[in-house]
């Protein structure tokens, strides 16, 4: 893998940037690989990566319909948090929170990871005993994070409106030092990248179309470039998990939605973190081209069309607005749809599944983002030793029939 | 400085109207119905930005929405602020002050353009992947100089003194665009009778024809098109909307249109008539049929340096000239592919200023316009093109040479003509976004050498958005297409004969995109793709050599298209490069996806009037002025506003709630509780209803009687509780919490709807009909029997008996519940009679010592009885049974009822979940922190295992100490054991586990 530097810059500016190589091939398929990751996504690729890294396993293919990395990974907002309420979560989220921290560096690939810090916004009594309680629980975790008061809020934010003459005053927030956002498209090519060079072979505009199962087991896939044999498959496809989960034979407890976001314009540096409103309902940062990103919740409707309802964008707008009147003049620039899996209890499933050697890492909803390299570490290890990883191992589709649901859906969004 | 480059007649401004206005700190003059980009052009301003990766100096490219350059702060006062306004569509009017957005210290001088230049060798796409890691911690340094680079304009930080608001239509036929296609479809569905809307986003109707050479039956084609408006605006039902933008297409021709009302006179909304004028609207338009008429953006051709001012796109100059009276320089050079583009050299020439030469990229271009610019004896160049441009701040000379095209070199020598101004033309792009908004990919045409509509069901594109570029194609697809979308919405029509227009011959364009440089891509001088993001043909190859070869992956890894212009301009020709490089055709390459907005629109306009106190209306109760003058503190709970406590003088909130509980242990309270969910609920299967929805059973429930009942989520969760009582056989009057009452009318909408159609039961939310008032503690009854009409005794009015009477001669229904464990009687009356029972209720109540209490008083007695509140002793995770309410679950119920199916799970039958306590503070004066977290041990370990939490806190003047509410693992096992909760101070409080019920655990108090 040719290394990158400020030095090689250099050295190719020089040289008119015409000895740059490719970052990853464009191989043709095997036959069979030891491993197969349906799915080019950044969970995919991270899989990928750390199936080659941490597992010596080489004979891998990366499966994607269309371009790496074209799936919610290049539509979401890029907030990274761990401050979950619930262990299992919190422990997993905060497991990627840390290889987030040297990735750049293990990649030798600036995802420009950039810890400005979140910030989760109260306006209600019981939006602040939540807050505390979930800062409680995630200082015991050993996960960082405070309770801000009003006026450690406008320091953080100075341009926010946290007078009391708005409709939902602002109470108090919870404050994550350690999150923030990254680049998304840089992660999913420095994982990318990273496979490649591994020997990991990237199929881009192969489409899996079904499944050979033979006595319970999976043989490979069929895709649109013929067959392709495995005997361990992953399947990390997001919003499209249900659809894939039928090629199997098997109905999956997901529910895929629309989830919208937006930019405004690009602006000189107004917001120097990440807002979220879980009660007006929206929440901004400002990447580092300007734009203000914005996003909210999903469509209530379900669907596989990778845009929302126009109403959904008002109520976001308005809420951004409540937050930040002086945004009003801002002109949002662009607006766009991904697909989301939804699960009863807003967390993921990575598990086995009815048909032997296939395995499913999906159910990330609108949070999957900020697990990319916990999820493809967590992922890998399962693959490698065919049994769950122990920070996976609560994640198992079977919760949904005990009930051993892991319920941030409901610490997060009761309303009273 | 005088308007030096102001033509002496012509063009559609107003010269005795002139107009002053300031950019970057200077003044000029323009006229009425200059657009701020032709009014700096005629005042000779050529370095309107800077780039904001190299920091180049950048002009005017455009006239229009795909102007990439000329983006600029606009607004005289903080709080009129507004950025990134595209100069080219700016309405110039008395006083604007505008700003350019990058540049430092200013725009002319600009110190960063040292770096660009020096630094820009090594700042391919992307460079920023690939550096500036290490070492890890200098990253966010970086990123700093990154943030403080990048942005265009800055965000007002004051708030917008202005208001926008929305509007529905439905109408036939929407027409987006008025030009000439636009305005003849208009028309003619405009004449059979249709609804017809037709927006326009310029400031003026016409669109091409206000800067055409052509003539329409005989006369100039303004002229139509004044005669069209005018008969457009005197037919009943067609609304023509000009400066307004379709900016969004969706599902089902739902198309919102974004109507700019004062942006044209100052950039804070003047009063009209005394009144607060809408700065914009939007309007949501549900169309019959859409006719889009968008028209074509002309792409500029990518030669080397085509960003240095005075590059323009040939169609540009032409709308100066013919539209403004204002010309970009005195010497042009047009470099073009094709026919069309000749007019800007005509109109050059007759405006009696020098072309230099018309480098066509063609052999033998012979068209009539060609003819025309001989017969003008213009030089024409032919089998060439300008490679590179020469100048600094503004174009000095261009150089030519003779291009292969298939081959993409330059053959031969090249020669240096000297201009100041290179007007460039590559074609032209059917306006397609709005076709492509709602998910269909638009398809390549090689005989236009464009992408059209993929076909849109119910739109129908007409004139050059469909490929039909004379005059007289695009009339004539106008009249059909309108009279074919008034048809199609079911109107009869008339067919027209369209106007007459003497044909224009054209001879066949050449596909060209990037112009060919003596040395190759990679080392010839930049070669601007897309201005705004610096994005280069050189960066489209460099992107593809590293394997971005999806155009998306081009778009995201170089930029292009990113801008506010999002591609307009430059898109199609990187898609051509990207093309060029892999050895693909544009159509295997494909574009990248179109999204709303066209152009982008502000916020406010979005969120419309849903702002400040209409964001989410706050409800109030009848009683609402009696508790403000009381002086009440208020909480919000749901959308509601509470009094959450009543302090006398200055009086502090602990001591207000301590006063107002032993008020209501010892004497009597009254509660302002109307803001509890109402719902009616009626039908002859309203109590097998109940017994499906509630948890607990409802057939042995008399009229008369209430009971309280829980409801759970399918997932066996409690979701919401409250009282219901049975007024008769079918007819129940439920109540539920205050933030849950909308949740739970759809809840059971969505069950009836659903699953059970089959009962019949109705629902009505009766939530504001009803004012209610709790009267609680020992004197309860003998002021109540002092205001009615019924025998209140205990035998006659028992616990959790409902009865209907008079009031202070109203009617009300009174439940005799408890939320508080004293003797209580909840009041219900209509809500236009509430204040006058409450001011009854206290005229009798001062000798009885009746104390109005506020939700945080309610909050500690009910804490006080074990008593939960749904949302802060559950979150969604917490079963009937956890909270120690098994007798409110009827598993012996005959049908099954939500939630029995999952409390059936193995997991919700664990003996060890978390399950509801009380908590004794080892300190009595401590009161924990709702929220705190318990754990078993004293020793604070990094990480360590939690058991649950506290719900509810209070220091109770009853019991004389702290005490709290909590969700513990195992807690019903845990009694009398000691826990621990651990402080972000470091401190760790301990405290006693009890029972969940502190006071009167026989419940004798209510009973009396
Ligand atoms: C608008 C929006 C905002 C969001 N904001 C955030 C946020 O701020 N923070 C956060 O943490 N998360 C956020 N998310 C969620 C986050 O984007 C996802 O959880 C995460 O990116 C999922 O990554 P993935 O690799 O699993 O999925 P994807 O990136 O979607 O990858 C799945 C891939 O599978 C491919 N695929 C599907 N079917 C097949 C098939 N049959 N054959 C081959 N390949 C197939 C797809 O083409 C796709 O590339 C947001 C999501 C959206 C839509």
């Amino acid at each position: 893998m040719q290394h990158y530097s400020g030095f090689g810059l250099v050295k190719h500016g020089l040289s008119h940037h015409e000895n740059w190589q490719r970052m990853w091939r464009n191989p043709a398929p095997k036959s069979e690989y030891d491993i197969i990751v349906v799915g080019g996504g950044g969970h995919g690729l991270a899989t990928a990566y750390y199936l080659a890294k941490v597992h010596g396993i080489t004979n891998i293919a990366v499966i994607e319909k269309g371009w790496l990395g074209g799936g919610n990974t290049a539509r979401n907002t890029t907030i990274v948090r761990s401050n979950y309420l619930w262990d299992e979560a919190a422990w997993l989220y905060e497991h990627a929170m840390k290889l987030w921290e040297g990735l750049s560096q293990d990649l030798n690939y600036n995802v420009m990871f950039s810890q400005r810090g979140v910030m989760n916004l109260g306006h209600t009594l019981q939006d602040m005993r939540d807050i505390h309680r979930r800062v409680n629980a995630n200082r015991l975790n050993g996960i960082d994070g405070e309770v801000l008061d009003v006026s450690q809020i406008q320091a953080i934010v100075p341009h926010m409106d946290c007078s009391a003459n708005r409709r939902y005053p602002v109470l108090g927030a919870s404050w994550q030092p350690r999150a923030g956002v990254a680049r998304h498209d840089a992660v999913a090519w420095g994982f990318a990248r990273g496979a490649d060079s591994l020997g990991v072979d990237l199929l881009q505009q192969t489409e899996v179309t079904g499944f050979r199962i033979s006595g319970g087991k999976v043989l490979g896939v069929e895709t649109n470039r013929g067959f392709i044999g495995g005997k361990t498959i992953g399947v990390v496809t997001a919003g499209n998990s249900g659809v894939l989960a039928k090629m199997a034979g098997f109905k999956l407890p997901v529910e895929s939605h629309p989830l919208q976001a937006l930019v405004s314009e690009p602006l000189k540096p107004i917001l120097d973190t990440v807002v979220m409103s879980n009660h007006v309902h929206g929440y901004v940062s400002q990447s580092d081209k300007g734009d203000l990103v914005i996003g909210a919740g999903i469509d209530g409707y379900t669907g596989y069309g990778q845009r929302g309802s126009y109403p959904t964008i008002e109520h976001t707008l308005q809420a951004i607005i409540e937050l930040f009147p002086i945004f009003s003049r801002v002109r949002m620039n662009r607006q766009w749809g991904g697909i989301v899996d939804t699960t009863a209890d807003a967390c993921p499933i990575i598990s086995a599944t009815p048909v032997g050697g296939l395995f499913f890492n999906c159910g990330w909803g609108t949070g999957g983002f900020k697990a990319t390299p916990g999820s493809g570490h967590v992922f890998a290890a399962t693959l490698a030793a065919g049994k769950a990883h122990p920070l996976a191992a609560p994640f198992t589709i079977d919760r949904f029939v005990s009930g051993k649901l892991i319920d941030e859906h409901g610490a997060a969004g009761v309303a009273h | 400085m005088s308007q030096r480059n102001r033509l002496g007649a012509g063009g559609r401004i107003d010269r005795k109207r002139p107009l002053r206005f300031t950019f970057n700190g200077v003044s000029y003059q323009g006229y009425a119905g200059d657009t701020l980009a032709s009014a700096l052009m005629a005042n000779g301003v050529d370095v309107l930005n800077r780039s904001f990766k190299y920091a180049r100096p950048r002009g005017l490219v455009t006239a229009g929405a795909d102007e990439p350059n000329a983006i600029v702060q606009l607004g005289a006062s903080e709080a009129g602020q507004v950025p990134n306004v595209r100069a080219t569509q700016q309405a110039l009017y008395e006083g604007l002050v505008a700003k350019s957005t990058n540049g430092w210290p200013n725009v002319d001088r600009d110190l960063m353009g040292v770096i660009g230049k020096l630094g820009g060798q090594f700042m391919p796409p992307g460079f920023y992947y690939k550096t500036f890691m290490s070492p890890a911690s200098a990253w966010p340094k970086y990123e700093q100089y990154i943030r403080k680079a990048a942005g265009l304009g800055r965000s007002p930080i004051e708030n917008d003194p202005d208001i926008y608001d929305h509007m529905n239509h439905h109408c036939d036929v929407l027409v987006v665009g008025a030009g000439p296609a636009g305005l003849a479809a208009a028309l003619a569905a405009g004449r059979s009778g249709a609804r017809v809307i037709v927006c326009d986003e310029q400031e003026e109707m016409g669109g091409s024809l206000l800067d055409s050479r052509e003539q329409i039956d005989g006369k100039p084609a303004t002229e139509w098109v004044a005669a069209v408006l005018a008969e457009l605006a005197a037919l009943p039902d067609v609304l023509v909307l000009p400066r307004t933008t379709a900016n969004g297409y969706h599902d089902h021709n739902f198309v919102t249109l974004h109507q700019r009302r004062t942006e044209h006179l100052a950039d804070v909304a003047p009063a009209a008539d005394g009144r607060r004028q809408v700065r914009a609207r939007m309007h949501k338009v549900r169309a019959g049929r859409v006719v889009l008429a968008t028209g074509t953006h002309e792409r500029p051709l990518v030669y080397a340096r085509n960003d240095v001012p005075g590059n323009l796109v040939a169609g540009a100059v032409s709308t100066y000239i013919r539209r403004f009276g204002v010309i970009p320089g005195q010497r042009l050079v047009l470099s073009t592919s094709n026919d069309h583009a000749y007019r800007a050299a005509l109109d050059w020439h007759d405006a009696g200023r020098e072309v230099v030469a018309i480098v066509d990229a063609r052999e033998r271009p012979d068209g009539d316009l060609v003819a025309a610019a001989r017969s003008r004896n213009i030089r024409i160049i032919t089998g060439s093109a300008v490679i590179e441009a020469l100048g600094k701040k503004r174009v000095s000379a261009a150089i030519v040479g003779a291009i292969d095209i298939d081959g993409f070199s330059v053959k031969g020598s090249t020669q240096e003509l000297a201009c100041d101004t290179i007007a460039s033309s590559g074609g032209y792009s059917p306006v397609v976004h709005l076709a492509a908004h709602t998910g269909r990919r638009p398809v390549w045409r090689e005989d236009i050498l464009g992408f059209v509509s993929g076909g849109v069901p119910g739109q129908i594109p007409a004139g050059g958005v469909a490929g039909r570029w004379s005059l007289a194609d695009a009339l004539g697809d106008g009249f059909e297409s309108g009279a074919r979308a008034a048809a199609e919405a079911g109107l009869s029509t008339r067919s027209f004969t369209p106007p007459t227009v003497a044909p224009v011959r054209e001879g066949k364009p050449v596909a060209l995109y990037q112009v060919p440089h003596t040395k190759p891509t990679m080392r010839a001088p930049k070669q601007f793709v897309d201005q705004q993001n610096d994005v280069t043909a050189a960066g489209i190859e460099l992107a593809t050599r590293e394997g971005f070869e999806s155009i998306e992956h081009v778009k995201r890894y170089t930029g292009l298209g990113f801008g506010t212009d999002q591609g307009k301009l430059g898109n199609i020709n990187g898609m051509a490069i990207a093309a060029r490089v892999t050895g693909q055709t544009i159509p295997d390459t494909g574009t990248t996806v179109f999204r709303p907005n066209y152009t982008p629109i502000t916020f406010g306009a979005i969120a419309g009037r849903h702002c400040d106190e209409f964001f989410d209306p706050r409800r109030y109760t009848a009683l609402q002025g009696w508790h403000v003058e009381r002086g009440a503190k208020f909480e919000e709970v749901g959308q509601w506003m509470r009094p959450w406590y009543f302090p006398q003088g200055k009086e502090s909130m602990h001591d207000a709630v301590q006063r107002e509980c032993s008020a209501v242990r010892e004497r009597v309270g009254i509660l302002d509780a109307s803001t509890l969910g109402k719902i009616e609920i009626q039908g002859k299967d309203a109590r097998e209803f109940l017994n499906r929805l509630y948890t607990n059973a409802w057939t042995k429930l008399e009229p008369g009687k209430c009971r309280y009942g829980l409801m759970c989520k399918d997932d066996g969760m409690v979701m919401d509780d409250g009282v219901t009582a049975c007024l008769a056989e079918n007819h129940f009057h439920m109540t539920t919490t205050t933030g849950g009452a909308a949740g739970v009318l759809d809840w059971m909408e969505l069950w009836h709807q659903t699953e059970w159609p089959e009962l019949e039961v109705y629902f009505n939310s009766t939530t504001d009909h009803w004012a209610a008032m709790t009267i609680t503690g020992p004197n309860a009854r003998k002021l109540l029997a002092e205001l009615t009409d019924i025998d209140m005794s205990n035998e006659a009015f028992a616990y959790m008996d409902c009865r209907e009477a008079k009031v202070a001669g109203v009617p009300a229904r009174i439940f005799r519940i408890s939320f508080t464990g004293e003797l209580s009687f909840e009041v219900n009356v209509q809500a236009n009679y509430a204040m006058h029972v409450w001011k009854a209720l206290f005229e009798q109540g001062d000798k009885h010592g009746l104390t109005p209490y506020g939700t945080e008083t309610m909050h500690v007695l009910r804490a006080e009885k074990g008593f939960i509140i749904i949302g802060q002793e559950t979150d969604g995770s917490v079963t009937p049974e956890d909270l120690g309410m098994q007798w409110c679950v009827g598993y012996k119920k005959p049908y099954s009822w939500i939630g029995r199916r999952a409390l059936s799970r193995p997991d919700t039958k664990r003996s060890d979940r978390k399950q509801l306590v009380g908590l004794k503070p080892l300190d009595p004066q401590l009161v924990l922190q709702e929220g705190a977290q318990i754990v078993l041990e004293k020793e604070i370990r990094i990480p360590m295992p939690m058991v649950g939490h506290v719900t509810s806190s209070y220091f109770s003047p009853t019991l004389g100490h702290g005490f709290a509410l909590a969700l513990l693992k195992g807690g019903s096992q845990r009694i009398g054991q000691t826990v621990f909760l651990p402080m972000a101070d470091g401190k760790v409080h301990a405290a006693e586990v009890v029972s969940p019920v502190f006071y009167d655990p026989q419940g004798a108090r209510q009973h009396v």
